[in-house]
């Protein structure tokens, strides 16, 4: 692998910046992680962050919206903006040489948005019909209403808001989370590409050195939702979702929670799409995956299947998702290792997931993994180690969530 | 990068675009068999195929196949759509070898008795899943009503009932007609030696039976109607509608790729400006879609039921619009610093270079570099588009939706 160099830099009002220069590429890209995203949301208003995702585009700095979003694509910016739940999160690709032009831009996004009063209804109402669009589609919001059941407020709340809340926030509400939330202390900006290095600081410098800190904002717990549950809809499967816990990003056994999760779901060989899909041919898609946040972690599991096939299908998802405590064999992990390997290298190949990992891993972290690091951790690996891991945190005391035309049978 | 190609004697098609400066390599089978190539009987037989491929061939098992996979970390899958079945991968380059010899290997699947009957429970879940996603019910719906009498309009899922009655005789002999050597393009693209790749194409796919499979193309006239699917308890209205454009042979097929960006980009575009941006839908957008000998314009909504008629009511101006006073000068430009920008983001990838060369050639035996794509892109012009739209007017010819609505007035 070729030496891999990651400059960190961080302003006084404490914005922080990851900067990944990579050779033979035209493109860079960056990732913008703003303090401000939906655990921020005020209590019976979730849906404020999603909203000002939206609202905050619509125009800034010298620019009306169509202006800025012109400015934008004249530059070739790819971008997206996205809620997250510590976060906001603004991410753009372009070639190299378009990056600094395109970070004053959003210096002005983040700074300066005009959040103009007769564009709100606007931004509500997208907010409102994407949120309807979900209900007609189980399979997306199984997993939604799944971390509500498995999380306690506001770390289970949907990013995107709900539909009950949307009619209790105002322009105001939304102005007031901008102001009390997006600030530089506690942001971070991952830039990965063909970049000069002193050439996108010193832009940085000159476009957010006066962004002035705040304090960091309380949110407010609440409890989450009832562990066993069954939503009642006339689709043609049912939509299983199953939670339980794993840990949090920062956790020194991470790659092995990683690898655990890998066994069961990564790739094809692997014993849930074994089990459920190849053997027994209950369902199209089952997967699990490790949802691992700042302070704690899940493994969250889907199956969507035809309701007459809808029990048999959770039976023995629980039963494999038990079952890996009994053991691990050595090639299950290798297979594991080989494919983190591989998914390593490709990374180099696109800016946007440099960018995104390596802002992404400064907020979990407080550090950057190089490549090398995480495939040291990943060759560390042991059937025992990963099995220790199985064992301390065992897949039990399950949240089980369906979606469909019957209720099922958990035992 | 540097483009090489040859034919093998049995007729396979090698093409390869190599770059010893990325980390990955890319290779895909182009199998040049979809819905379109089906009879009734067979109704979704070549995506049943293409799951059935990997379920291994005489030396490899199901197992086999699902594992070698995963030992080096391919990042692969396989699509089928109503004119070609793609079967594709990602890997390291040392790993070239045995991916190759697995893919083409398994390209002559054994299809086994009892993984045909197990499988066949895989698919009827799959069509389950689509039958919850509202925008896939309305678009498998839409090719079948805008092409309906054409072979374009045949479903690529099949049905329940196609695929209950479908016979593992029936697929080994739709294999034994579709899968010849003559029908086939093998790409690849990415950091790897061209000797290499002819060897192994030699080595794993020269004893492949020889012959090309048959494929009418006359162009489809669709004579469109309005399909309405109700569901009484949908929150949104998804609305699909087609109208005629150019084919994947046709020179207009550059001006209407931006054409639908200019009307209907998911951003910056006329639907988005005048419908999405103001928050009368979720989605209002233009795609364009070239296949064998025909083309359409797709238009799609997304939106609040009550606001249907009203927003297709905005698309028809602004299509009538385009029509009568083409586009402008500044919107056209705009466009290409955004395509041009997305051609060199996903070239960087070989992932991303590979369906660009293989669709070329399945399509037009023509090789495109990606300067050749910037050079294309930028030399379209207003007159471009306006001849476009003489031959290829935007429309609404046929209109299927999918939602609480009973009734719609188009």
């Amino acid at each position: 692998m070729p030496e891999q160099v990651i400059h960190t830099h961080q302003l006084a009002n404490g914005l922080t910046v990851v900067v990944e220069p990579m050779r033979d590429v035209q493109s860079a890209a960056f990732s913008f992680l703003i303090p401000g995203g939906s655990a921020f949301d005020p209590v019976q208003q979730n849906g404020t962050a999603g909203i000002l995702t939206d609202w905050i585009t619509r125009g800034a700095g010298d620019l009306d919206s169509r202006d800025l979003s012109n400015a934008l694509d004249n530059l070739g910016v790819q971008r997206s903006e996205n809620t997250g739940i510590n976060h906001l999160s603004f991410s753009a690709a372009s070639l190299g040489l378009n990056v600094p032009a395109a970070l004053r831009l959003y210096a002005d996004i983040l700074q300066r948005p005009h959040l103009p009063e007769e564009e709100f209804e606007a931004a509500m109402a997208g907010v409102e019909q994407s949120l309807r669009a979900m209900e007609d589609e189980p399979q997306r919001k199984v997993i939604i209403e799944l971390r509500r059941r498995c999380y306690d407020a506001p770390w289970g709340l949907p990013t995107e808001g709900c539909l009950e809340d949307l009619p209790n926030i105002t322009p105001d509400s939304v102005r007031a989370h901008f102001q009390r939330n997006l600030r530089p202390n506690g942001a971070i900006l991952g830039i990965a590409g063909c970049v000069d290095l002193d050439e996108v600081l010193g832009v940085i410098n000159d476009t957010f050195g006066a962004w002035a800190t705040q304090p960091e904002p309380e949110f407010a717990t609440a409890p989450r939702g009832e562990r066993i549950g069954h939503i009642h809809h006339e689709s043609t499967q049912t939509h299983i979702g199953i939670a339980y816990d794993g840990i949090e990003y920062s956790h020194p056994d991470y790659y092995k929670a990683w690898a655990a999760v890998g066994v069961l779901s990564g790739g094809m060989s692997s014993r849930l799409f074994t089990e459920v899909r190849e053997k027994r041919g209950l369902c199209y898609s089952v997967n699990a995956s490790l949802n691992s946040m700042k302070h704690e972690g899940r493994v969250l599991c889907y199956a969507g299947t035809t309701a007459e096939r809808a029990q048999e299908t959770l039976d023995v998802t629980l039963g494999e998702l038990v079952r890996l405590g009994d053991g691990i064999e050595s090639h299950e992990l290798e297979r594991c290792k080989a494919r983190a390997k591989s998914s390593l290298i490709m990374q180099q190949e696109s800016t946007s997931s440099r960018a995104s990992s390596i802002a992404r891993d400064w907020h979990f972290l407080k550090r950057v993994q190089t490549l090398d690091d995480i495939r040291r951790d990943i060759d560390e690996l042991t059937v025992e180690s990963v099995l220790a891991y199985v064992h301390q945190h065992p897949a039990r005391d399950f949240t089980v969530l369906t979606i469909g035309p019957n209720q099922l049978n958990v035992t | 990068m540097k483009f090489f190609q040859t034919k093998l004697a049995n007729g396979l098609q090698v093409i390869a675009e190599l770059n010893p400066s990325v980390h990955s390599v890319a290779m895909g089978f182009f199998v040049r068999t979809g819905s379109r190539d089906e009879t009734p009987e067979v109704s979704g037989v070549s995506h049943f195929l293409e799951h059935m491929v990997f379920k291994g061939s005489d030396k490899f098992s199901a197992d086999d196949v699902n594992r070698v996979f995963d030992e080096v970390g391919a990042k692969y899958n396989a699509a089928t759509a109503e004119e070609g079945t793609l079967f594709y991968g990602a890997i390291l380059p040392e790993y070239l070898p045995i991916t190759f010899e697995l893919f083409a290997n398994i390209l002559r699947p054994a299809l086994r008795e009892d993984d045909f009957n197990m499988e066949k429970k895989v698919i009827l879940e799959e069509i389950g899943m689509y039958d919850d996603q509202p925008s896939f019910l309305a678009y498998e719906n839409l090719m079948q009503s805008h092409f309906a009498g054409h072979p374009l309009g045949q479903s690529v899922l099949g049905t329940n009932e196609s695929i209950t009655a479908l016979t593992c005789e029936q697929m080994r002999k739709y294999h034994h007609d579709r899968y010849l050597a003559g029908n086939i393009t093998l790409a690849v693209a990415g950091n790897t030696d061209w000797d290499k790749v002819v060897e192994l194409a030699q080595q794993h796919c020269g004893h492949w039976p020889a012959g090309e499979g048959y494929r009418a193309i006359d162009e489809a006239h669709p004579k469109g109607g309005l399909k309405i699917i109700t569901r009484p308890k949908s929150q949104q209205q998804h609305v699909m509608q087609m109208t005629p454009a150019p084919s994947a042979q046709s020179k207009l097929r550059f001006a209407a790729e931006i054409l639908s960006v200019i009307v209907g980009d998911g951003s910056g575009s006329r639907l988005f400006w005048d419908i999405v941006d103001p928050g009368l839908a979720e989605a209002a957008d233009l795609d364009f879609a070239e296949h064998d000998g025909s083309g359409a314009y797709l238009t799609y909504l997304s939106c609040d039921p009550e606001a249907t008629e009203e927003n297709l009511a905005l698309i028809r101006s602004i299509y009538d619009d385009v029509n009568k006073n083409g586009i402008r000068e500044d919107e056209l430009e705009l466009a290409k610093n955004k395509v041009s920008s997305r051609v060199v983001l996903r070239s960087e990838r070989p992932m991303g270079r590979l369906s660009s060369l293989g669709g070329n050639w399945v399509y037009r035996q023509e090789y495109r570099s990606v300067d050749d794509d910037m050079q294309t892109l930028r030399s379209i012009t207003t007159k471009d588009i306006r001849d476009l739209l003489t031959a290829y007017p935007l429309g609404m010819t046929t209109t299927v939706a999918v939602g609480p609505l009973t009734s719609l007035k188009i």
